[in-house]
């Protein structure tokens, strides 16, 4: 496979008042040709930051970029015409009707008019292509949005947070849209939030935290690689659940307890487990590892996972904790 | 030039643009009509009339100084004890002239007009222009923009060349418009005797240096704008220049009696490029004494060619930094 997009040490610095902010500290990516590629980060990880600088609108301090196989920023005039990108929240003139819109960026970029009605039919919009934008609901723009990174008939399509504002429907149409943008040839590199979305749409994913990549590959190796320590502990019956959980609780063990079994979350040893019960004369009937989804291993690798009483800040990320018992 | 066919179209199709344009049709049409209802064209009759005005206005003026000349007679201290300084006017005193209705004398009175016109279209001008880069920066429709061309310095270029281009059509349009109306008025309710060759080709380059007040205006308010990414920044920049710089700084200067402080004030410079020249009498300074015409106050001209300086490197400089903020700063 060939690659439509490499990033490569990528650094961008901000200079502010507080001194200075690393947005991006070396950040790789790779998207290869003809997939679905999910871009996955936390608020202020750099996602936004990442694709601003690859479409030329922020300038790098350092780092190699290079889209169909072109250097950028220095080639970036030569293969916008096959980039088709929304970057945040859809931007558009208020008072212009979507197909007025349309129209003036296929004049500016040089495509043929045609393709305003077909792109708004592909997103929906063929109905209220006359209306003010400013009348559109958050979703309705986010679907002209698509359209109009559609209009250029891309060989890169990006798109940031397409999935935003959209109703369930939408997001269901968004994700066929990607999957048969994907089909006929098109690489579509995808950031979002929905996690699983990502996880059933694309192929494969890379993930920033702090400006730097934590996990890159496809979705099964990623998930595979930072499987789940946690562990469902069952108990023959009449055991006294509790007694067990405080035991283990007392080695270190993050325990819940559910109604008739619980889950030990930090399980990197779980023949300790076994162990620490047995010894005690207590045995165990059941002992399933608990599958981790994309949600759990983003969760794990940006140390954003919610904390008990803590308010997790903006540009705040937890230290990697290791599995307890190993 | 597909970049530079969109951005006219977008200029044009902006309800703004339309909004403006329509006002400043409508304050020139007010102007046109205000100028048509106060004058009239003088005829025989509208003569033998004012004659008779002023006929009458002599018969009442002479009653009126016999009146107060017996008046005086009776009680001498009341008109300062002397009744012979008590004259009556002469007839050749109230001028029948006084009593016409003003006639538009296209020659004499249409250099006023095309600058009327040149400075309504020059505000209209810096406020489109303003607006025109300005809500694109806002509303992140540039952005947009540069995603499709990521060009800075030929997206922002382009996108000024179309609103000079659309500016010196609308100008044009205006312009011949604004003349041919001022003909027809002047032909109905006045004279366009006089006008020779020359004075045509006088109006031509009075209409030409108007074109140019507008163009920079319009440069001047898309730079102000661009630079701050902003309509508002572009607005408020001219709000501060008059508040600041013209009636705060007119009153300092006069306060401190600065030689010429007029030459530190916009309208002289305006005065000068749209009227060839503009005197500055300084009262305040010590006089110029000449044996022939007595003690006389120093003058200052500036001239349209210095205007036109001024006027370039203001819009130069302005619209250099737009084009220097836009290739160096990120869009965010």
């Amino acid at each position: 496979m060939t690659a439509v997009l490499e990033i490569s040490g990528l650094r961008k610095t901000y200079r502010g008042r507080k001194g200075v902010r690393k947005a991006l500290d070396g950040f790789d990516m790779v998207v290869e040709a003809g997939q679905v590629h999910g871009f996955l980060g936390p608020n202020g990880s750099g996602k936004t930051t990442t694709l601003r600088t690859l479409l030329g609108l922020i300038k790098p301090n350092d780092g190699r970029m290079a889209i169909l196989g072109r250097p950028v920023p220095r080639h970036l005039p030569q293969v916008a015409r096959q980039v088709g990108a929304i970057v945040e929240s859809p931007q558009f003139f208020g008072n212009f009707s979507a197909e007025t819109t349309l129209s003036l960026l296929a004049d500016a970029g040089g495509v043929n008019k045609l393709r305003v009605p077909a792109v708004l039919e592909l997103v929906g919009l063929r109905d209220r292509s006359k209306e003010r934008v400013k009348t559109y609901s958050l979703g309705m723009k986010q679907r002209l949005a698509v359209a109009s990174a559609l209009l250029k008939e891309p060989k890169l399509l990006i798109l940031d947070e397409p999935a935003n504002g959209l109703d369930p429907g939408g997001i269901r149409e968004m994700r066929t849209l990607m999957r048969d943008l994907s089909e006929s040839g098109m690489t579509v590199l995808l950031s979002s939030h929905i996690l699983g979305e990502i996880q059933l749409i694309c192929d494969s994913v890379t993930i920033i935290s702090a400006g730097r990549r934590v996990a890159a590959g496809s979705v099964s190796d990623v998930l595979a690689s930072h499987t789940s320590s946690s562990v469902r502990v069952r108990l023959e019956p009449g055991v006294d659940l509790n007694g067990a959980a405080d035991l283990l609780r007392a080695a270190g063990a993050a325990i819940t307890v559910e109604k008739d079994h619980f889950t030990v979350g930090n399980a990197g040893n779980p023949a300790q487990i076994t162990k620490l019960l047995a010894e005690r004369q207590i045995y165990v009937s059941e002992l399933t590892p608990i599958a981790a989804d994309l949600e759990d291993v983003f969760l794990q690798l940006t140390g954003t996972a919610p904390v008990d009483g803590a308010n997790r800040q903006v540009d705040q990320v937890a230290a990697s904790q290791g599995g307890w018992g190993q | 030039m597909s970049l530079f066919r969109a951005e006219t179209r977008r200029l044009s199709k902006r309800r703004f643009t339309k909004f403006f344009v329509l006002l400043a049709l409508l304050v020139l049409g007010l102007v046109a009509g205000g100028t048509a209802y106060t004058h009239e064209r003088t005829t025989d009759s509208t003569r033998a009339a004012a004659e008779a005005e002023a006929d009458q206005e002599y018969q009442e003026q002479l009653r009126y100084a016999d009146q107060a000349k017996q008046e005086c007679q009776k009680d001498p201290s009341s008109f300062g004890g002397n009744c012979e300084g008590l004259v009556p006017p002469t007839r050749d005193q109230i001028s029948s002239d006084q009593f016409l209705t003003p006639q538009f004398d296209f020659r004499a009175d249409f250099p006023v007009m095309l600058t009327v016109w040149a400075a309504l279209l020059a505000l209209v001008a810096f406020v489109i222009g303003a607006s025109f880069v300005g809500a694109e920066w806002n509303s992140g429709g540039m952005m947009n923009l540069l995603l499709w061309r990521p060009q800075r310095l030929r997206v922002l270029s382009t996108k000024l060349s179309a609103l000079l281009t659309w500016l010196t059509g609308l100008s044009v349009l205006t312009g011949a418009a604004w003349t041919g109306l001022f003909w027809l008025i002047a032909t109905l309710r006045g004279t366009t005797a006089r006008m020779t060759p020359g004075a045509w080709q006088s109006l031509g380059l009075n209409g030409l240096r108007g074109l140019g007040l507008v163009l920079v205006a319009g440069a001047i308010g898309f730079g102000v704008a661009s630079i701050g990414r902003h309509t508002a920044a572009a607005l408020g920049a001219a709000i501060g220049v008059i508040v600041v710089f013209q009636f705060g700084l007119a009153i300092v200067l006069s306060l401190a009696r600065v030689k010429f402080y007029e030459l530190y004030l916009l309208p002289a410079w305006i005065g000068a490029w749209m009227n060839k020249s503009y005197e500055i009498i300084d009262y305040s300074a010590p006089c110029d004494y000449s044996a022939v015409n007595g003690c006389e106050a120093p003058t200052y001209t500036v001239t349209w060619q210095m205007a036109g300086v001024l006027f370039a490197a203001v819009s130069i400089i302005i619209v250099g930094a737009s084009m220097w903020t836009i290739r160096s700063r990120d869009i965010t």
